[in-house]
């Protein structure tokens, strides 16, 4: 019953929004707001009152959709997708509150497309049914579609055909494989469709929509692109957010209802997420704006994540969820901090940017603490995730786990070309010395992203130490 | 043999959705002629609509009150489910046509007319989707395809209108003398025109002619449900006729055609099932592979969904390929939710085709969905259903079209659907970009201002979309419809 109101509140906002005739387009934007505020304490509501020490799913709900196929609206949610949601309310709460302060055209719309995309994917985090899922998972496509190409930067076109295009194609073998299996097992209960599947197939048929969803290298050519052009709050909840609707889906789906296969394809896998991790992290170091190194970095984190849930055992599992979370918050305060450096430079190239930080102190801190933080510094709530990945790595093979701790050297290096190729150095020309610092609703925007890394980092087991077991 | 001719019990109420709409017809097309013009617009909107309600209302009833189906007027027609149900289809997609049809700028003295053959269309489609005979099967598709050819070239001062009904006049006619040569063939080789009988009598029939007449049967009903490659017509005739005759025809077509094809396949050749079975497999791939492909480079929307209309023929053949209990559910879901959007999509289409006084192109919808954001949305919910994305109907439709044949074992085949859905997204999220992305300099501004809002058409879209989401929504109830309409048919496969 929780799970449907946390799907049903933002989407029949979204509705709502639509539909009725707002008196004016700043009351549609607040109530925009306000409903995104009023999901995440209805999620806060949830997670106090979640039982950490039960394995099963909680607060679910289960209607009969159409019966002869066993297809049923069937929702719940375990301590790994609590997390997971709570993750999505707070960033689009965050993104919503960036929109809402920065005045987007017919905001009205805008901010109801938010919501609509946060609706299904809460939804994607919480069905327990195949075709539910395939559905909130083609469900989030449409608003992210329509937000890049109406509200994205001059290349958006070319940016939405290739998002598209990339997830549908990704996403309907997924289809041919949820049929399959449906029909195979009689059911499309996820439930009961754990440890089942022995057929190679129908993995790669999931495994394919979750990677490029992810993505994992080699199915990441939407994503510069996408991160690039699209209006920095959808680039926070893209990369934060959506993003990790793919490693949920191995972490989830893929790999605990076809262990076999699964297995099988471990050392490929592995492969393919090694190469992504060097060659993002290499890409971030040498890319000349501000959203592409917090694009290949986003890349290169998504791939170290899928290490750990590669991995398959406890330690990787944890730090993997743990990073999720982290790389959510690090990237979307990273991604809506770099709207607002925008906003003042109108440009993102570093080679013009430079020397902001004289001046402008709460800039300067809220970026270098969210830098640090993204680089793993020891202490660090991202330190805690990537040790747990790489100790998780380390039982499959030692050689994984070096990999893994190279990237992190090449974190330390692109994240700090960033920090002072934007707040140090000479004052880039793009600068006008009458910028501004961030304003109080900026700042009220992304602190609270950074405060929740600060309170994980020094208390990671505030998530690590409630996950049950239920995965594992 | 003098005085043995028996005259048939004719069941009168089972016939009733057929002479309600022929009755209401004659009614227009009598009483027009002595109405001032200016009224006969009205007078015949009025008429129709109640006609396609009744006769609906009828069909319904009929479909409520007898579950079991069974053969009438000396077993020429079929009373059952499957007929009442593709009945209440062709009279819903006949009621949101007038409602599209109301501010069509044709000259008013022909409006009698226009609805006499609108409701006479849908009678014989009534007809011929209960026939149970290749003598009615034949009558049938005869009667509301000359309706048709007419509808077409109505608005006689338009060329375009004309040279497209010229080309449906012959197109068609080819198709429908295939259809006719093949039931010859079959009727010389088992000496029975009943479905049954024929499918009793194919055991020990010249093997030869059985399989060359069940060719052209096949391929005669291919023309009229425009799948590939027997579309040639479908373009250009889509593009030519009045909007509202295309809506009509893209629904109510669809329905008559793929309910026939797969009532007569499953009905009269189920022994013949490894071959046909094949044969739709194969057009169902040609469907796809060309209405996705040719949709992509159409500039002109009509024509785009023409494409768009042959590569849903090939979708909704695949579950009729499958030949199996699910694929007969699957392609009644499908229809319900494809004829509601296919009218909806077209009434977009004539609303701005009265705003522009010209052919929409692609570049004609620029800043549509601004400017009307009720049909503009609307339309982006098509675009994206037609996709099958949810949450529309079509969705659920793919969904059970790719299970039905996955479950055959013919994975490949869904594989094939998979692959051209993802080709059709580029021209579907064409129409979406052109209308909420593309910059407001490329909107051509409309000659002597937009019309005023056509609440008629409005309500038809709206009605379009409850359906579309409706389906999606309450699939439980549908398919359990779709369930009880397939339970009198004995699928070949399982």
């Amino acid at each position: 019953m929780e799970t449907t109101l946390l799907i049903l509140v933002p989407i029949g906002a979204a509705v709502a929004l639509w539909i009725f005739p707002w008196a004016s387009a700043k009351a549609a934007a607040g109530f925009a707001l306000l409903v995104a505020l009023a999901e995440l304490a209805l999620w806060v509501g949830i997670a106090l009152n979640f039982d950490f020490a039960a394995q099963g799913l909680q607060g679910e709900a289960d209607t009969v959709w159409f019966a002869d196929l066993d297809v049923s609206y069937r929702v719940g949610v375990y301590d790994y997708s609590l997390w997971l949601v709570g993750l999505t309310v707070v960033v689009t709460a965050a993104a919503v509150g960036y929109g809402f302060w920065v005045g987007r055209e017919r905001p009205g719309v805008y901010l109801s497309l938010l919501l609509f995309l946060e609706g299904a994917t809460i939804g994607v985090f919480t069905a327990q049914d195949l075709v539910l899922f395939y559905v909130f998972w083609e469900a989030m496509l449409i608003p992210l579609y329509v937000l890049i190409g109406v509200w994205g930067g001059p290349g958006r076109f070319g940016a939405t055909f290739k998002f598209v295009a990339y997830t549908i194609a990704g996403s309907l073998f997924m289809l041919v494989a949820i049929i399959a299996a449906g029909l195979g097992a009689g059911t499309f209960d996820m439930t009961q469709l754990a440890g089942q599947g022995t057929s190679t197939w129908i993995f790669l048929g999931f495994a394919v929509a979750f990677a490029v969803k992810a993505p994992l290298w080699p199915f990441h050519g939407w994503l510069p692109d996408a991160y690039r052009e699209a209006p920095p709050e959808v680039s926070a909840v893209l990369s934060g957010v959506i993003s990790k609707a793919g490693a949920y889906g191995f972490l989830a789906i893929a790999i605990p209802f076809y262990p076999g296969p699964a297995e099988d394809w471990r050392t490929p896998g592995l492969v393919l997420a090694s190469i992504g991790l060097v060659y993002a992290s290499l890409l971030a170091f040498r890319a000349p704006d501000v959203r592409g190194v917090i694009a290949y970095s986003s890349l290169a984190q998504m791939n170290l994540i899928l290490i750990g849930i590669f991995a398959a055992n406890s330690s990787g599992y944890t730090g993997a969820l743990l990073q999720m979370v982290n790389h959510g918050l690090i990237s979307a305060a990273l991604f809506l901090l770099a709207g607002t450096i925008e906003r003042r430079t109108t440009t993102g190239e570093l080679a013009r940017l430079g020397g902001m930080a004289r001046g402008r102190p709460v800039l300067a801190t809220i970026l270098i603490a969210t830098g640090v933080i993204a680089l793993a510094v020891p202490g660090s709530t991202a330190f805690a995730a990537e040790f747990l990945v790489l100790n998780g790595v380390f039982d499959v093979g030692w050689g994984w786990a070096v990999v893994g701790a190279v990237a992190i050297v090449l974190a330390a290096m692109y994240m700090l070309r960033l920090i002072s190729a934007v707040l140090h150095e000479n004052v880039g020309p793009a600068v006008p010395a009458e910028a501004l610092d961030l304003r109080p609703a900026e700042i009220g925007v992304i602190a609270p992203l950074l405060v929740v890394l600060l309170a994980l980092s020094f208390w990671p087991a505030a998530i690590t130490e409630r996950l049950s077991g239920a995965l594992f | 043999m003098e005085g043995s001719f028996t005259a048939p019990t004719i069941d009168w109420s089972a016939l009733s959705p057929v002479l309600i709409t022929l009755g209401g017809a004659t009614v227009v097309l009598l009483v027009s002629l002595f109405l001032p013009v200016g009224v006969r617009r009205a007078f015949g909107s009025a008429v129709a609509a109640l006609c396609f309600v009744a006769a609906g209302a009828a069909a319904i009833a009929l479909f409520v009150a007898d579950e079991t189906g069974r053969s009438i007027v000396s077993e020429a027609i079929r009373r059952d489910r499957l007929a009442e149900l593709a009945q209440i289809l062709i009279m819903g997609a006949g009621l949101l046509t007038i409602g599209v049809s109301y501010r069509e700028a044709a000259r008013d003295e022909r409006a009698g007319e226009y609805y006499a053959l609108l409701l006479t269309a849908a009678s014989g489609m009534a007809f011929f989707v209960a026939a149970n005979n290749l003598m009615t099967l034949f009558l049938g598709l005869e009667w509301f395809s000359i309706c048709l050819y007419i509808l077409t070239a109505i608005a006689v001062e338009r060329l375009p209108g004309l040279e497209a009904g010229l080309k449906y006049l012959i197109v068609g006619s080819f198709g429908s003398a295939i259809l006719l040569f093949g039931s010859a063939l079959v009727y010389g080789a088992t000496g029975e025109i009943g479905f049954e009988q024929i499918a009793a009598g194919t055991a020990d029939a010249e093997r030869l002619f059985v399989v060359a007449g069940l060719a052209m049967i096949v391929v005669g009903l291919a023309f009229k449900a425009s799948a590939a490659p027997f579309h040639m017509w479908t373009p250009d005739v889509y593009e030519g006729a009045p909007t509202p005759v295309t809506a009509f025809m893209s629904a109510a077509t669809k329905v008559a055609a793929i309910v026939v094809t797969m009532r007569v396949l499953v009905t009269a050749f189920p022994g013949e099932e490894e071959l046909w079975t094949v044969a739709l497999a194969v057009i169902v791939c040609i469907s796809l592979a060309w209405g996705n492909l040719a949709a992509i480079v159409q500039p002109g929307v009509k024509r785009m969904l023409a494409y768009s209309s042959i590569s849903h023929a090939g979708f909704l053949l695949m579950p009729v390929a499958a030949g199996n209990a699910l694929g007969g559910r699957a392609v009644l879901y499908y229809l319900v939710a494809y004829s509601a959007m296919s009218i909806g999509a077209f009434a977009v289409v004539a609303v701005r085709e009265r705003e522009l006084n010209a052919p929409v192109t692609l570049d004609g919808m620029a800043g549509f969905g601004w400017e009307r954001p009720f049909l503009g949305g609307s339309m982006a919910l098509f675009m994206f259903g037609f996709i099958g994305l949810p949450p529309a109907g079509i969705f659920l439709g793919k969904f059970y079209a790719f299970s039905a044949v996955i479950d055959r074992g013919w994975t490949w085949l869904a594989i094939v659907g998979v692959v051209f859905t993802a080709v059709s997204v580029y021209y579907y999220a064409g129409v979406i970009r052109a209308m909420f992305m593309q910059p407001r300099e490329l909107t051509v501004a409309a000659a002597g201002g937009s019309p005023p809002p056509d609440r008629l058409l409005v309500a038809a879209v709206a009605a379009s979309v409850v359906v579309a989401v409706g389906s999606f929504v309450a699939a439980d109830p549908l398919l359990d419809i779709a369930r009880d309409a397939v339970a009198s048919l004995s699928f070949p496969v399982r």
